[in-house]
């Protein structure tokens, strides 16, 4: 019985995943046995419908007293596992089972379908049980859903706990007899697969038929049982949620006190290590399963199922614990007498045996019970679980009944490609634990060993190349780059040689990717040219020697910096000029920008990166412009007011501008005044277009930076605009204005952007300022935009956000007269290019300015198709000029291989690239046509890309309850509805003009890493890092060092279903990480993260986190650190109570949920499965 | 064998049709060379776009005149194209000057195609309205 071994593995399993070595291994052989029973079900389905049967089938099999010989090897299972299972139970609703219990055996899940506990700590318990673990954890991204539904059963508690909380040496529950357990369960394990599939098939023995009766009977009496918990629900209304309830039970020092004491157990809990507690259970359960010690470690399991929270924190509702466990183990007394008194350790073996009957029903049951068994969102359990049971008569059937004309063989074989399914119908919870990683370009031997360009840097949307463009179509999936060019990067190699050396026909740099003929000739990887290598190539300048072409740093790094000589100049390298341009209107002045900004440019002035010729302007105007004349000489700044403003003309020909150097008293002095000078003047006009002219004028001859401050519409002399903007209007169905009203802008830009001019853009308005209209200067000149809307010098957490924003504008790297050529192997050819620039040419970028904040994203067509290729190769070359007035070129090739096969292209797919790229495809459409049009695309993109999997996959057509999705998409309606509820597209949600155009935008010019922030942020539950820091706090005695890893944190998707009263959730959205304090978080976790002692003291405003000295402090701290890590400026911190009238901007990003306009992720599944032909 | 203002037309429309197909030729070379790199797309829409108001307006003159003197069947083939290029012009860029071609939309694959392919058919309009337009003169000038 496959569905035996299923169950025996999954205690061991669990540990295990995330080895994918091992997974290999087992997948192949394992993957026949298990799955040929039902070789219909899909993978994915199977997948879930495991998680759940393991703690059925353990039920069942603790129930068959005959204990097996050798059994004890394999005490790696805990009896508790049983408690759970009754709980699951009556969380389950009684008709659910019941139809379930009809339905065929799906004992067919094959073991790697098991529940991955996502980061296996213990590599023993892999070798083991490798197969399992192995592959769960390549099918999707089961990490956190598949815990989260255990957290319901408990199956394996132990396991699961471990992985998630626990650090991993302590985690091992089984550490003597680890080792010796593991090679007992390699015989096993083959045991059942021989075992496995006799048994299926065979008519179930007697005794196996009588075991079926308990079961149910349990499975039925336990809600009827649960009344008797009534004291406990009594305590804790709203959190009817099992498996908190469970956790309370436990006490992490169980064994020693079945009955947890509820004032000590937090305490312990935090503080304990948890290799301790473990023991403790451990040795209970081995000992002799007390009902006590049995509750308290499953509870621990929810726990750590839900998102990962180390089991010792789910002591943290002890008083609610108390009252529980008594009737726990009340209930389980009656339930299970006959399983308590048998010894844990024979279960596994027990569960060898052929199952009897009663398990298969039990098992059919199980796919819905997983649903139900996962953790019921603590904040929302009578709600949320119903929800998740209705899907269930509608999915659950049609799944086993549907014919999946895999054969098992290649499902094995498409594991091992990293090529398996998912029916994103069965398994919600997709979005793995951690940050996904970039899909590997996997290239073919001959450049098996050259190094791609970073994916952070360069990444296309498939990571192998369809063929031929009808091959594209086919797979339905746009074909594109993103690409974050001026990234910062650590260890570029740069390098200075007398001639660079390029193909002579189609220019590109030598790369890696290119073809060594012989020693003197290289053989073009673009165009195919052969060409001569320079004598000098062979000095290899790192070793100082000759003759090996491949050691040069060209040869061996696909992203590299050359220093230009001479012929990449068209001029001498001019100073870096920086001219800020500040609306001094009366709206201007009453959001009191001016002063900060003036402050942070004081500040930072040293900082501007610029040689000694940085010379630097400043101008304001309101109706007026307003020059400031700094020459030699003058001890004050002078200014010069300009009174004609339709025909501007520059005041005076010098001293504009200055050198920052020498005049930088009078600068600051300037930046002093400035604010004070306007702070008294009530001009409503704002000159914008005239004082970008004399901005032009001055700016001509040299090129540079034009910074422009506006606060409010354009009202005064050219490019004056009018209010477009219908307030009433904001949720409507069809959004108008979001092209610009006047072409004076974009006019303006080109301009610029032909001498070298950018223009950025601080937007920092009060009310309708037609961003749509001014971005034009910063998207055609390469500049770029920020927004602070309704900025307020009172707002204190706005004014920081602007200063860190402005600082790290000022002081970030600048490239001057850039420009982008971006060359594809001969058959492909950019098609269109996003971002801010000037396209001057088919494949050249203007780039005025270029900032390493900046990403560009470009559509890939065919010219020809690419049947005699192995690979292609996509070259990014930037040429700019440094702020030292050097001339660079930054090359980035990115190399990947040619498929002509369909579902290779599409389980090569890149979803992040892809969802970065429609975004940007989304944001034309919205232009060019009009929202819903985008909308459309969007759900029409999704549609299609699964229509086309399900051709590539030969799935039957028609309706099913399924929804297949290769891995490597599984995430993709998860983002697409992301976007479709992202204030850039969302509809039905009231969202001013310029905040969408804006996030529009950022669509277009966000770096991919950042984007997906922007479209789905980043939600943790930080339990872990608390647990963690008082974890390791007493174990800090033997090591001191700081640089000690920060636990993982998993990763939750964006629903209340994870929010939990008593946790502190922490969703990273970019530039604003805010913290969710949950109402019941225990006071000494407030004491030690927010210096407070109770949620409700928190404001409902609160930006920026107190200074606490306090390992969890810290150890947060270092967490938002890592989270900052790759942002341009450290982002701001809000803090949000769960009563505040913030927490709005909190919900309103969880966009898994349902809200009044739009449709919850299961709903749009549903919707997208009912579109799949 | 008579001249009369039918015969006028045709002729004024054959001449007129001969700088429509020069417009269209220049166009086609226009857009090749922005595809092959040769020219600044600023620049090279700011040639265009100065062009375009003129054809446009000397091809509904040539049909006003047909109107006028009722050459029905010549004002049909030709009314596709008016509808067209009023369509055209209604649905350009946001631009403070005349034209179509925004310099910074020019580049884009798609629409470069699409404007390589509008000079192409437009060029073959042109020209086989010319033919036609040498028989209209004819056929005028001999059937009365």
């Amino acid at each position: 019985m496959s569905a035996y071994n299923q169950n025996f593995v999954p205690p061991a399993a669990a540990p295990a995943n995330g080895n994918q070595g091992s997974s290999l291994v087992n997948g192949l052989p394992g993957a026949v046995p298990h799955q040929q029973p039902p070789p219909q079900a899909a993978a994915a389905q199977q997948y879930l419908q495991q998680k759940a049967q393991p703690q059925l089938q353990q039920q069942q099999f603790q129930q068959p007293p005959v204990p097996y010989p050798g059994s004890s090897n394999n005490s790696s299972q805990p009896p508790p596992l049983q408690f759970n299972s009754n709980i699951v139970n009556k969380f389950l609703p009684p008709s659910s089972t019941s139809a379930n219990n009809g339905a065929p055996p799906p004992s067919t899940l094959p073991s790697h379908l098991r529940p991955p506990t996502a980061n296996g700590p213990t590599t023993l318990t892999n070798g083991s049980n490798g197969a399992n673990s192995a592959h769960s954890s390549r099918t999707a991204s089961p990490g956190l859903m598949s815990v989260p539904q255990q957290g319901g059963a408990p199956p394996m508690p132990q396991n699961t706990q471990y992985a998630h909380g626990a650090p991993p040496p302590a985690a091992l529950p089984i550490q003597p007899q680890s080792v010796a357990s593991l090679t007992s369960n390699m015989h096993q394990m083959n045991l059942n697969r021989t075992n496995g599939q006799p048994s299926a098939n065979t008519a179930p023995t007697p005794q196996q038929l009588q075991q079926v009766p308990p079961q149910q009977q349990q499975q039925h009496q336990q809600p009827l049982a649960n009344p008797m918990t009534g004291p406990f629900m009594g305590n804790k209304p709203p959190n009817l949620n099992p498996s908190a309830s469970r956790v309370i039970g436990s006490p992490p020092t169980g064994g020693a006190q079945p009955v947890p004491v509820p004032a000590s157990g937090q305490r312990i809990m935090y503080g304990g290590t948890p290799a301790s507690n473990d023991q403790q259970n451990n040795n209970l359960q081995r000992a002799a399963p007390p009902p006590g010690a049995g509750t308290a470690w499953p509870p621990s399991l929810p726990k750590a199922a839900v998102p990962g929270i180390p089991h010792p924190m789910q002591t943290q509702p002890q008083a609610q614990s108390a009252p529980f466990a008594p009737p726990q183990q009340y209930q389980y007394g009656q339930a299970y007498q006959q399983p308590l008194h048998q010894p844990p350790l024979p279960q596994q073996q027990q569960q060898q045996p052929a199952p009897p009957p009663g398990m298969f029903g039990a098992q059919t049951s199980s796919a819905p019970l997983q649903y139900q068994a996962q953790p019921p969102p603590p904040s929302m359990q009578p709600q949320g679980q119903h929800p998740y049971a209705q899907p269930q008569p509608t999915s659950g059937p049609p799944q086993l009944g549907a014919p999946v004309p895999l054969n098992v063989a290649q499902q094995g074989f498409s594991r091992l490609w990293g090529q398996d399914t998912i029916d994103l119908m069965q398994n919600r919870h997709i979005l793995s634990p951690a940050t996904l990683p970039a899909p590997k370009v996997v290239l073919h031997n001959q450049f098996h060993e050259s190094i791609n360009c970073s994916p952070s840097i360069m990444r296309c949307t498939v990571t192998k190349i369809p063929e031929t463009n009808s091959l594209l179509q086919k797979s339905r999936l746009p074909l594109g780059i993103v690409i974050h060019p001026f990234r910062d990067v650590n260890n570029l190699p740069v390098i200075q040689c007398i001639n660079i050396v390029r193909c002579r026909l189609c220019r590109t740099y030598i790369n890696p990717f290119v073809y060594f003929v012989d020693s003197k000739m290289w053989k073009c990887n673009l165009c195919y040219r052969v060409n001569e290598l320079p004598e000098d190539f062979q000095f290899d300048p790192a070793t100082k020697t000759y003759g090996d072409v491949t050691r040069r740093p060209e040869v061996r790094s696909s992203t590299i910096e050359f220093i230009a000589p001479s012929e990449y100049m068209l001029r001498p390298p001019q100073p870096a000029m920086y001219l800020f341009l500040f609306d001094v209107s009366i709206i201007a002045q009453q959001s009191g920008y001016l002063e900060a900004a003036c402050s942070v440019l004081n500040r930072h002035l040293d900082e501007m990166p610029g040689d000694a010729r940085t010379q630097v302007g400043f101008i304001c105007y309101d109706s007026f412009v307003h020059f400031y004349s700094m020459a030699e000489g003058l001890n004050q700044p002078h200014e010069m007011t300009l009174l004609d403003i339709d025909e501007p003309f520059l005041p005076r020909p010098d001293s504009l501008l200055v050198n920052l150097k020498e005049c930088k008293e009078l600068v600051r002095d300037l930046l002093k005044l400035l604010p004070k000078r306007f702070a008294h003047t009530h001009d409503p006009g704002s000159a914008l277009g005239s004082a970008l002219q004399v901005a032009f004028k001055l700016m001509q001859s040299s090129g540079g930076r034009i910074t422009v401050f506006q606060a409010c519409l354009p009202n005064k002399g050219p490019g004056s605009l009018e209010p477009r903007e219908d307030p009433n209007n904001r949720s409507a169905k069809d959004v108008a204005h979001l092209n610009p009203a006047t072409d004076f802008y974009k006019r303006f830009a080109l301009e610029c952007s032909g001498y070298q001019i950018a223009c950025d853009l601080f937007l920092m308005n009060q009310q309708y300022s037609d961003m749509a209209t001014i971005s034009g200067i910063s998207k055609h000149s390469g500049g770029c935009v920020h927004h602070f809307p309704l900025y307020q010098k009172t707002k204190q957490h706005m004014v920081d956000s602007f200063r860190m924003c402005f600082k790290r504008y000022l002081t970030r790297k600048i490239g001057f007269e850039a420009v982008m050529r971006i060359r594809c192997t001969r058959g492909l050819q950019v098609h269109t290019f996003h971002g801010n620039f000037f396209v001057r040419s088919t494949d050249l970028l203007s780039l005025p300015n270029v900032n390493p904040d900046a990403g560009y994203g470009m559509q890939i067509s065919y010219e020809e198709s690419l049947t005699d290729v192995k690979t292609i190769c996509f070259q990014a070359a930037l040429l700019y000029t440094n702020s030292e007035g050097e001339r660079r070129i930054r090359v980035h090739t990115v190399c990947l291989p040619v498929t002509s096969s369909l579902p290779e292209v599409m389980h090569s797919a890149d979803t992040e690239a892809i969802i970065g790229l429609l975004s940007k495809m989304a944001v034309d459409r919205s232009i060019a046509s009009n929202l819903s049009d985008a909308r459309d695309a969007f759900i029409n993109a999704t549609i299609d890309v699964f229509n086309a999997f399900k051709i590539a996959q030969n799935l039957p057509s028609g309706q099913s309850g399924q929804l297949i999705a290769p891995r490597s998409l599984a995430l993709m309606p998860l983002y697409i509805l992301g976007l479709l509820k992202h204030p850039a597209f969302r509809v039905g949600t009231s969202t001013r003009l310029d905040d969408r155009v804006y996030a529009m935008d950022c669509m277009k010019t966000l770096p991919l890493d950042q984007l997906m922030k922007f479209v789905y942020p980043e939600l943790y539950k930080i339990d872990v890092l608390i647990y963690h820091a008082r974890n390791s706090n007493a174990s800090t005695t033997e090591e001191d060092d700081e640089e000690e890893p920060l636990p993982e944190v998993p990763r939750l998707q964006l629903s209340a279903e994870h929010l939990d009263s008593r946790s502190i959730f922490l969703m990273d959205c970019g530039q604003l990480i805010m913290l969710y304090v949950g109402l019941n978080v225990p006071p000494d976790v407030l004491e030690a993260v927010l210096g407070i002692s109770s949620t409700a003291e928190l404001g409902d405003y609160v930006y920026g986190l107190p200074h606490i000295v306090s390992a969890e402090y810290d150890i947060l701290q270092r967490f938002l650190l890592r989270l900052n890590y790759d942002k341009p400026y450290s982002a701001l911190v809000q803090i949000i109570r769960d009563t505040s009238t913030a927490k709005g901007q909190f919900i309103e990003r969880l966009t898994d949920d349902r809200s009044e306009s739009s449709l919850s992720y299961y709903e749009f599944l549903q919707h997208i499965r009912a579109q799949v032909k | 064998m008579v001249f009369n203002f039918t015969a006028f037309t045709y002729i004024v429309a054959l001449i007129g049709d001969a700088f429509l197909i020069f417009f269209a030729i220049f166009h086609v070379i226009a857009f090749d060379e922005l595809k092959t790199d040769y020219k600044n797309p600023i620049d090279q829409c700011n040639s265009l776009n100065p062009l375009v108001l003129p054809e446009y307006l000397l091809h509904i003159f040539l049909n006003l005149l047909f109107l006028v003197c009722g050459e029905w069947f010549s004002l049909a083939i030709n009314i596709p194209l008016i509808a067209y290029h009023i369509w055209r012009y209604k649905t350009r860029p946001v631009m403070s000057g005349p034209g179509l071609y925004d310099p910074t939309t020019v580049l884009k694959t798609d629409t470069l195609s699409r404007n390589m392919r509008e000079g192409w058919i437009k060029l073959a309009v042109y020209l086989i309205s010319f033919f036609y337009y040498i028989y209209g003169m004819v056929y005028s000038l001999i059937s009365t």
